[in-house]
């Protein structure tokens, strides 16, 4: 948890002078990204890579993209405006026109992560997706489930959407300032960061990010309101970042293609 | 100043004048001190701040606690020191009055603890409550997820009631209330033998990491802070409060132990350093890593324990008992938050709740927060000011129908 604040601090004193700069080379295509979508580079970067992404975009192969998540993958009825459909918009975008995009969401609404592990073999068996982006934490930061048994649940659902085939992205919890006194979320943070260094693959700080737009202002996350706009807006935002994530951790901007 | 100054003056006479004419009979090693402690209420006084801190969302402030510098925290100083001053108290209140009525004591103010849990649990649920009916953002309906339980409070309240359901920072309590259950064959142990009772705990210590013991938690999972492993500064403090630290005096005074105390907590620091500056990683050893991670909180590892060991070596070696900066006014609020830990706890414990809701409720600024923290330590302050002063009230009038030996169980313990 401290760490990446101090993290932050630093990062976004490099991060201020450079993100300018980067955004306009990485997206000449995509419409402007509203205001409110902004966040420090350091964000959307990561080291580990999608090798499979960037396979299958080179040869002219369909994109398949998996969202697995729980119930803050969703907004309750605006499934168009949530980040999966977002990110599918703007890849599209992104991507040359010839390159077919398509996301298909799994919800699974109050399953810990050892329950979501234990579908995946049959699941990846009918989807066969090129990348699956997994959303977890969530409910087991509520049940309060061992840290140590969640680290060996999600270990096992990466290894076994990796046996299957596909490139894995981590997503973490939301920023939900509210429920802070009330869910203790650093453990499941810091294991799941844990599991993606173990295993080199990206991690979707979602929590992180969110938190970055709470406390810069861009959006009020302590807000009570009960209608659907501020959902939508963060999860245009979410989809863009995620989008955004998904292309630089494959080296499909074109700085990339021309290499 | 003048005020402070009686309140203390006050205090001090009502734990020593109990103390000094028996302190003579040398039925086993109670150390001889006719004057209160005053470093064990500062360093308690500052674990509760620091404790009180870490509970507020993250802000400038955490900086200053000591979980950023090392692996021990505020926890570590509050067992150790509630070991102690318990052990101070109680064992010497066996002495006088026998077993039964040590027991008797002990329970009267575990049951104190525990009346103050529930009713910290009550204004959680309040707050719990209160969130769950008014907030209803679309976007965190998987979040509000928690409010569940809120859907069967018969078992929720039975399971709380037991201990087994804690919320969020309500951690410390439940640990206090096994630990000060156990005090009283802590201390009948230590009046046979002291050093055989801290052998068998660390025997249990050790039999609780081998064989992985814990206590079950509601509706799952286990306690954050494991009782099976805390008791070890527990007892080491009582250890330490019936002789142990005077037997150890020439073992803390030699330099030696200075030098190591101090070569680990700059180990330890830099170590801590690698958590928030990744750059430096790579110059940590990896199968040191492997060894050392995780460093687990709620078993107590054993580097959190020789952490607190260094800082409690140094601690004593440089802060002699009878430093003049002790009386100064400067840290007169964290002493008189240190006597008062009980109630000063719990206060902390709802202050951050009530934190917590101004920022959600008001405005999450880092002036407000900034204001909130102060605010809260100032109200701390106040309070335990004020049972001071109620206290040195009640006991005047008190003192001619009551002996004034009643007054100890407000000293010890919380």
């Amino acid at each position: 948890m401290k760490a990446r604040v101090l993290l932050s601090l630093i990062l976004l004193c490099g991060g201020l002078a450079a993100p300018e700069a980067r955004a306009g080379d990485a997206a000449p295509a995509a419409p402007a990204a509203p205001a409110a979508c902004e966040l420090p580079s350091y964000l959307l970067s990561s080291e580990s890579q999608l090798p499979k992404v960037a396979d299958a975009v080179k040869a002219g192969k369909p994109l398949e993209i998996l969202v697995i998540g729980s119930r803050s993958t969703a907004i309750p009825a605006s499934e168009d405006a949530s980040y999966p459909a977002r990110m599918q918009a703007i890849l599209k975008d992104k991507l040359p026109p010839s390159e077919a995009v398509h996301v298909s969401v799994e919800i699974q609404s109050k399953k810990t992560a050892e329950e979501a592990a234990a579908t995946f073999v049959k699941l990846m068996e009918a989807k066969r997706p090129t990348l699956v982006i997994w959303q977890t934490g969530t409910v087991d930061a509520i049940r309060a489930i061992d840290p140590d048994d969640f680290r060996g649940a999600v270990t096992e659902g990466v290894a076994a959407l990796q046996n299957a085939g596909a490139d894995v992205v981590l997503m973490n919890l939301q920023y939900s300032p509210r429920t802070e006194t009330m869910i203790s979320v650093p453990p499941y943070l810091d294991n799941m960061r844990v599991v993606a260094q173990e295993h080199d693959i990206p991690l979707f700080d979602r929590f992180a990010i969110m938190r970055q737009w709470n406390d810069q202002g861009q959006f009020d996350l302590f807000s009570p309101s009960r209608g659907p706009e501020l959902a939508k807006q963060v999860h245009d935002c979410l989809g863009r970042a995620l989008a955004q994530f998904v292309f630089d951790a494959a080296h499909l901007g074109p700085a990339q293609q021309q290499n | 100043m003048t005020i402070a100054d009686q309140v203390t003056g006050s205090t001090i006479a009502g734990t020593a004048k109990p103390a000094e004419p028996r302190a003579a009979a040398p039925a086993i090693s109670l150390p001889a001190i006719g004057e209160r402690e005053l470093r064990l209420d500062l360093f308690r006084g500052l674990a509760l701040w620091l404790i009180f801190i870490d509970h507020l969302p993250t802000s400038l402030l955490t900086w200053f606690t000591i979980r950023n510098y090392g692996f021990s925290d505020a926890t570590e100083i509050f067992i150790f020191i509630s070991g102690y001053t318990a052990a101070f108290v109680y064992g010497r209140a066996m002495l006088e009055g026998g077993v039964v009525i040590a027991t008797a004591r002990i329970l009267r103010r575990v049951w104190q603890i525990y009346v103050a849990h529930v009713f910290l649990f009550t204004i959680f649920l309040a707050e719990i409550s209160y969130v769950a009916t008014r907030f209803e953002n679309p976007l965190y309906t998987e979040e509000m997820g928690i409010m569940d339980f809120l859907k069967q409070p018969d078992v929720t309240i039975v399971q709380a009631l037991l201990l087994r359901f804690r919320p969020v920072n309500m951690d410390v309590l439940p640990l206090y209330i096994v630990l000060m259950l156990a005090l009283p064959v802590i201390l009948w142990s230590m009046r046979w033998k002291p050093d055989v009772t801290l052998g068998l705990s660390v025997v249990l210590y050790a039999v609780t990491w081998e064989y992985d013991l814990y206590f079950s938690a509601y509706p799952n999972g286990f306690w954050a802070f494991n009782p099976l492993a805390w008791q070890l500064l527990f007892v080491f403090g009582a250890w330490c409060a019936l002789g142990g630290a005077r037997r150890m005096s020439r073992i803390l005074a030699s330099p030696v132990t200075m030098w190591i105390a101090i070569a680990y907590i700059v180990a330890a620091f830099y170590v801590t350093l690698t958590w928030y500056l990744p750059q430096l990683s790579h110059l940590m050893p990896k199968r040191l890593e492997q060894w050392m991670y995780p460093i687990d909180k709620t078993d107590l590892d054993v580097l959190r324990f020789t952490h607190f060991l260094a800082l409690a070596a140094l601690t004593v070696r440089f802060l002699p008992r009878d430093w003049p900066g002790l009386k100064s006014p400067w840290l007169r609020p964290l002493i008189l938050c240190g006597q008062h830990s009980l109630e000063i706890f719990c206060l902390g414990v709802f202050l951050a709740f009530a934190g917590h809701f101004i920022l959600a409720e008001v405005s999450g600024g880092a002036v407000m927060h900034a204001l909130i923290s102060l605010s809260g330590i100032l109200i701390m302050w106040g309070v335990a000011w004020v049972i001071s002063w109620y206290k040195r009230v009640a006991d005047k009038s008190g003192a001619k129908t009551k002996n004034a030996v009643g007054n100890a169980d407000m000293a010890g313990g919380g």
